[in-house]
C-alpha cells in the first residue's frame, strides 16, 4: 500500500474558525490517506468536522475559517498552500465535490447543458460542440434517460434523484482523481438513495477515482466503503478497514456507533444515539474530547490527549490501547 | 399562464376603473364646470344651455360612462386655462417627461447595479463606505433640496449646466426630443440625477443585499467547487440571480419616477406633464388634472403587466406552467 502514492494524503490537518472569542479548533490534527480507486467512508455526529474536512481539501473553507496547520497532498503535490487561482484550476478538474442537496446545488436560471458545458470548457479547451457532446455522454453515463433531449432542460424540470445525477455528472465531467461526496443522499428519497450510491461506486470503480464519502448511513458505509474514519470533535477517533471497524470497533465512541447495527445488510440503520452530546467547539474538554460521555473513562483521559495508535489494521485514538496505560489490560 | 395573464389584465382594468371614478368625481366635486367656462355675468339661460351641451344634466352614471368612453378614445375634454384639448396639451408635454423619466431610470439602474454589485462583493472596502454614505443622502434628502443643491453647484457656482428648461429640442413627428442637441443633453443631466437618485439608492441597496444573499447559496458554493472563475461566478451566476428583484424595482418604480417628476420638473422648470399638472392644480384646471391622473395610472398598470412578463423571461421556473414537463 505505502509503495503506491495515495491520491489524497492529509497530514495533521488543523482548521480554525477565528471568532471574537478566539480561535475555535474545528479540525484538530487529523491524518488519513485515500488510495486510487478507494472509497473512504467518513462518519460521525453532526458537527464532528466532516464537512469542514472536505472543504479544507478542496480549498473552500467558509470565512472566518482557515487552515491553521498540517498539509494536504494531492497525488503527492501539496495543495493547501497554493495561490487561489491555481487552487481554482484544481477544483472541478482534479477534485470533484458533491454536496448534500441536489435541489439547491444547481443554478436555477441556467439549463443543465449550459452548466455542464461551462464546467467542461473551464477546464479543457474543447469547442462548445465537443463539450456538449461530452456532456450528453456524461448524462447517459450517470443514467439520465434520453440525454440528448433532457440536456436542455432547466434543473427544476428534473426530480430530486435525477438532479443529483446531474450534480454527479457535473462533479465528474473532467474526470477528477478525487471525489468528495458530502452526504450525497441525505436530502433524497430513501428509494433513490441506494441507486445514487451504487452509481457513485460504479463510476469510481470505472475511472479509478478515489472517493471520500461522508454519510450518516452506516449501511451505506458497510456496503460501499473500503475503509472508514470515525470522527469526533474535530479528530479521527478510529480509522481502519470497513469490516474491522464495523464488526470489531475499538474506540469506545465507535463501539457506541456500531453497537446497534443488527447486521451489515440492513441499509437503513442510522447512527445510534450515544448518551450525551458532542461538545461545542468552545467547550471541548481537555484530554480526550469524548471523556464526558465515555463509559471507560479513567483519570488519564481527562488530562492527556490520546494520540492515534496503530492496532493491527486500525488506528485508534484512545488511551485504552496505549501499552503504557495502566488500565489497558482491564478491557478486552 | 393564460389564466394568470387574464387575472392580471382584469386587475388592471379594475384599477383603471377606480382611477376613472376618482377622476370623474373631481369634476363633480371641485366646483361647477360651467363656472369655469362662462363668465360671471352670463345669463342663467345661457348657462343652462352650456350645461346641456356638456351633457351635465344627464344622470350621473350616464355621464360617467360617457366620460370613460371619451377618455378611452383619448378625448379628455378642453383645458379651462388654455382652451385647448387636454389630449393635445399632454401629447405636447409627454416627450419631455418620458425622456426625463427614462434617462433617470437608466442612470439609476446603471449606477445602482454597479454600486450594488461592487459593495456586495467588497463589503469592507473604502469605496463601499462612500457608496453607502451617498445612498444615505439619496434616501434622506428631499428631491427638491437635491435639485436646488445641484443647481447651486453646477449652474450658479460653476456655470457648467443650465439651471432650467430643456435646451434646444428637435421635432420628430409629434415627438420633440432633447436627446439630439448638446444643449438638450446638458439640460437633461441634473434633472435626471435629481429624479433618479432615490431609485439609484434603492437599487444599490437591493442589489447589494441580493448579491450577498446569493453568494451564500449552495449553487454558488457548488459553482466554486466546480472551479469556475470568480468572474463567471460573480457576474454569470450571482448577478443573474439578483436580476428578478432589480427588474421589479426598476419596473414598478418607473411609474413613481413619472409621478415624482412633478417635483423635479417644478424645480428645473422642465416643460413636461408634471409641470403642466402643477400649473393645472394652481388654476383648478380639472380636465388636465383628471387626465394626468388617468394617464399616470395607465402607465403604472401597463408597467406592472410588463414586469410580470419580464419575470418569466429571466426565471425559467415561472415558465413551468406553460411548458409540458418531460
Ligand atoms: N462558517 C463557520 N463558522 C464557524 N464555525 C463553523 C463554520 N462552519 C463549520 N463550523 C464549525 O465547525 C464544526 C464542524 O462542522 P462540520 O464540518 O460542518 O460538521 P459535520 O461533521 O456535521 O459536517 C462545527 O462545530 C461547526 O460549528
Ligand atoms: S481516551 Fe479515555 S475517554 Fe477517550 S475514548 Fe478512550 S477511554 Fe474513553
Ligand atoms: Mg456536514
Amino acid at each position: 500500500m505505502s509503495v503506491v502514492q495515495p491520491v489524497l494524503s492529509v497530514r495533521d490537518l488543523r482548521v480554525e474558525f477565528v471568532t471574537r472569542r478566539g480561535a475555535l479548533k474545528a479540525i484538530d490534527g487529523i491524518s488519513f490517506d485515500i488510495a486510487k480507486g478507494e472509497v473512504l467512508g467518513v462518519v460521525g455526529e453532526s458537527g464532528a468536522g466532516k464537512s469542514v474536512t472536505g472543504s479544507a481539501v478542496i480549498g473552500l473553507i467558509d470565512p472566518p475559517g482557515r487552515i491553521a496547520g498540517g498539509e494536504i497532498l494531492l497525488s503527492g503535490m501539496r495543495i493547501d498552500n497554493l495561490p487561489p487561482e491555481e487552487m481554482r484550476r484544481i477544483r472541478g478538474k482534479r477534485i470533484g465535490m458533491i454536496f448534500q442537496d441536489p435541489l439547491t446545488s444547481l443554478n436555477p436560471l441556467y439549463r443543465v447543458s449550459e452548466q455542464l458545458v461551462e464546467t467542461i470548457r473551464t477546464h479543457t479547451n474543447l469547442s462548445s460542440s465537443a463539450a456538449r457532446k461530452r456532456a450528453i455522454d456524461l448524462l447517459a453515463d450517470v443514467g439520465i434517460p434520453a440525454p440528448e433531449r433532457r440536456i436542455d432542460s432547466y434543473p427544476h424540470e428534473f426530480s430530486g434523484g435525477m438532479r443529483q445525477r446531474v450534480v454527479i455528472a457535473l462533479a465528474l465531467c473532467v474526470e477528477p482523481e478525487l471525489i468528495i461526496a458530502d452526504e450525497p443522499t441525505t436530502a433524497l428519497d430513501v428509494s433513490v438513495q441506494a441507486q445514487i450510491i451504487a452509481l457513485l461506486k460504479r463510476l469510481g470503480r470505472e475511472h479509478g477515482t478515489a472517493i471520500m464519502l461522508v454519510t450518516h448511513d452506516m449501511g451505506v458505509i458497510a456496503e460501499t466503503a473500503d475503509r472508514v474514519a470515525v470522527m469526533y470533535a474535530g479528530r479521527i477517533a478510529e480509522i481502519g478497514p470497513v469490516r474491522d471497524v464495523v464488526q470489531n470497533p475499538l474506540h469506545p465512541y465507535a463501539k457506541g456507533l456500531m453497537g446497534a447495527i443488527p447486521s451489515l445488510e440492513s441499509a437503513a440503520d442510522r447512527l445510534v444515539q450515544i448518551p450525551g452530546s458532542m461538545p461545542r467547539l468552545s467547550a471541548i474538554p481537555p484530554g480526550c474530547p469524548f471523556n464526558p460521555r465515555c463509559p471507560y473513562v479513567f483519570d488519564r483521559c481527562r488530562v492527556e490527549r490520546p494520540e492515534p495508535i496503530q492496532q493491527s489494521e486500525h488506528r485508534v485514538a484512545c488511551h485504552l490501547y496505549d501499552q503504557s496505560s495502566v488500565r489497558s489490560e482491564a478491557v478486552a | 399562464m393564460l389564466a394568470f395573464t387574464i387575472r392580471r389584465a382584469l386587475q388592471a382594468i379594475g384599477v383603471l376603473l377606480a382611477v376613472g371614478i376618482i377622476a370623474f368625481a373631481m369634476f363633480r366635486f371641485a366646483g361647477d364646470p360651467v363656472n369655469q367656462i362662462v363668465s360671471l355675468d352670463t345669463p342663467a339661460a345661457e348657462r343652462e344651455q352650456v350645461r346641456r351641451s356638456l351633457g351635465l344634466d344627464d344622470p350621473v352614471p350616464v355621464q360617467f360612462v360617457r366620460y370613460l368612453a371619451q377618455s378611452i378614445q383619448g378625448d379628455f375634454g378642453v383645458s379651462y386655462q388654455f382652451r385647448q384639448p387636454v389630449s393635445d396639451l399632454l401629447a405636447e408635454r409627454m416627450p419631455a417627461t418620458l425622456e426625463l423619466a427614462i434617462c433617470a431610470t437608466i442612470f439609476s439602474t446603471v449606477f445602482g447595479v454597479l454600486m450594488g454589485v461592487y459593495s456586495g462583493l467588497r463589503r469592507d472596502s473604502f469605496l463601499t463606505k462612500v457608496f453607502q454614505t451617498v445612498s444615505l443622502v439619496g434616501i434622506s434628502l428631499p428631491t427638491f433640496l437635491i435639485g436646488i443643491l445641484l443647481i447651486y453647484l453646477f449652474a450658479v457656482t460653476l456655470g457648467w449646466l443650465p439651471s432650467y428648461g430643456r435646451g434646444d429640442t428637435v421635432q420628430i413627428g409629434w415627438w420633440s426630443t432633447g436627446l439630439l442637441t448638446v444643449s438638450g443633453l446638458k439640460a437633461l443631466i441634473m434633472p435626471s440625477i435629481t429624479l433618479g437618485l432615490f431609485q439609484m439608492t434603492l437599487i444599490m441597496r437591493i442589489v447589494r443585499a441580493e448579491m450577498m444573499e446569493v453568494l451564500r447559496t449552495d449553487y454558488i458554493k457548488f459553482a466554486r467547487a466546480r472551479g469556475l472563475t470568480t468572474r463567471a461566478i460573480h457576474f454569470g451566476h450571482a448577478l443573474k440571480n439578483t436580476l428578478v428583484p432589480v427588474i421589479t424595482i426598476v419596473g414598478l418604480q418607473f411609474g413613481s419616477v413619472i409621478a415624482f417628476a412633478i417635483i423635479t420638473e417644478t424645480v428645473f422648470q422642465w416643460p413636461g406633464m408634471g409641470l403642466l399638472f402643477v400649473q393645472a392644480v394652481q388654476n383648478v384646471d380639472i380636465p388636465i388634472m383628471a387626465a394626468y391622473l388617468m394617464l399616470v395610472a395607465l402607465i403604472f398598470v401597463a408597467i406592472n403587466l410588463a414586469v410580470d412578463i419580464l419575470y418569466t423571461v429571466v426565471d425559467p421556473r415561472l415558465r413551468t406552467t406553460i411548458r409540458q414537463p418531460t
